[in-house]
């Protein structure tokens, strides 16, 4: 069994106004040193797989095809051998 | 007795706007109707696929992100790409999109806050299936109902937009004037619908649904509904006539 876990954020060219709104909020509290805030979504899946290449093929395809938008969004994952 | 073409409303767990879509085609411009669940696996002969808006399976993970992978829109993806007729309205343009059969996105809106109000529509092609019975260059007001209608496409996806006229509305002041203030969501270019290359799938975020009948005091959205019930009889005509030939 394999844990991936993904983070989909929205694609860098793109303003992100959750972020953007956040990022005035840290501000107020003073954390003038926050350069720049970016909201994304955080998945997890638990594969059946013995082999991490076939985990990271399967986490692949679930990401291009459902999990993230590539209109907008971009992804990136980790993949960590459980029992 | 309805006369005309077939219509079928999709019905995803979630959708809200499909009942009056329904009634304005059955009840108000008489035409066959029927609903579309989205378990089903046959488009039951219609002649035109409507997408209702609504909020399908809850928005879960991006809007329309999951619907778009119902019984039911398998169909509609190889209906559409057959050359058949299909308006995505509000969550229905959103899971049009996610389905590729129009380019783009919809984000969430600019100002992070769902937006319920009447807005100015410009019609910047009258010459296609949905607008055929719009004046050029015409304002229509019509309501949108939405937290994630702020549409995005790159710079080249625009381009080809513009260039091949796909560019249906755009949200404008009531003289028909592009503003950034007209634009309630964001959207680049003020984007508010779309037709895809071919001319028969079309998008929009405002619901015409919502306006198509003097008791809610405003008939704009009729417009929208005789363009395409009189596209698809041009349409029906023409196939008769190569039939016979």
């Amino acid at each position: 069994m394999y844990l991936a876990k993904i983070t989909v954020t929205l694609r860098k060219s793109i303003l992100d106004p959750q972020g953007k709104a956040v990022h005035h909020a840290l501000e107020s509290l003073r954390l003038d040193d926050v350069q720049e805030v970016r909201i994304g979504k955080f998945i997890e899946l638990n594969i059946n797989a013995s082999r991490q290449e076939d985990a990271a093929r399967i986490t692949e395809e679930a990401c291009k095809k459902l999990l993230a938008n590539p209109v907008m969004e971009d992804y990136s994952f980790s993949l960590e051998k459980v029992a | 007795m309805p006369v005309g073409s077939k219509f079928g409303v999709v019905v995803f767990p979630g959708s809200n706007c499909d009942h009056d879509a329904y009634h304005v085609l059955s009840d108000v411009m008489k035409q066959d109707t029927r609903f579309l669940w989205h378990k089903n696996t046959s488009l039951e002969n219609v002649d035109a696929v409507i997408v209702p808006g609504g909020f399908s399976y809850g928005d879960y993970l991006r809007c329309g992100a999951i619907a778009r992978f119902s019984p039911i829109m398998k169909e509609v993806i190889s209906f559409a790409n057959d050359g058949g007729v299909v308006v995505g309205i509000c969550n229905g343009f959103q899971i049009l999109c996610e389905a590729g059969l129009l380019p783009g996105s919809l984000l969430r809106n600019e100002g992070l806050t769902f937006v319920c109000k009447f807005v100015n529509l410009r019609v910047e092609n009258s010459e296609t299936l949905f607008s055929s019975e719009c004046r050029q260059g015409g304002v229509l007001r019509i309501p949108i109902a939405h937290g994630e209608g702020n549409f995005l496409a790159d710079d080249a996806t625009l381009l080809n937009l513009e260039q091949k006229r796909q560019i249906l509305f755009r949200y404008c002041e009531p003289d028909g004037s592009i503003t950034r203030e007209a634009n309630p969501n964001g959207s680049r270019d003020n984007i508010a619908g779309i037709v895809n290359e071919d001319g028969n799938v079309m998008g929009m975020m405002p619901h015409p649904e919502r306006a198509s009948e003097e008791i809610l005091g405003n008939t704009d959205g009729l417009h929208i509904f005789r363009s395409l019930i009189e596209g698809l009889k041009r349409r029906e005509h023409v196939h008769d006539t190569l039939e016979r030939s």
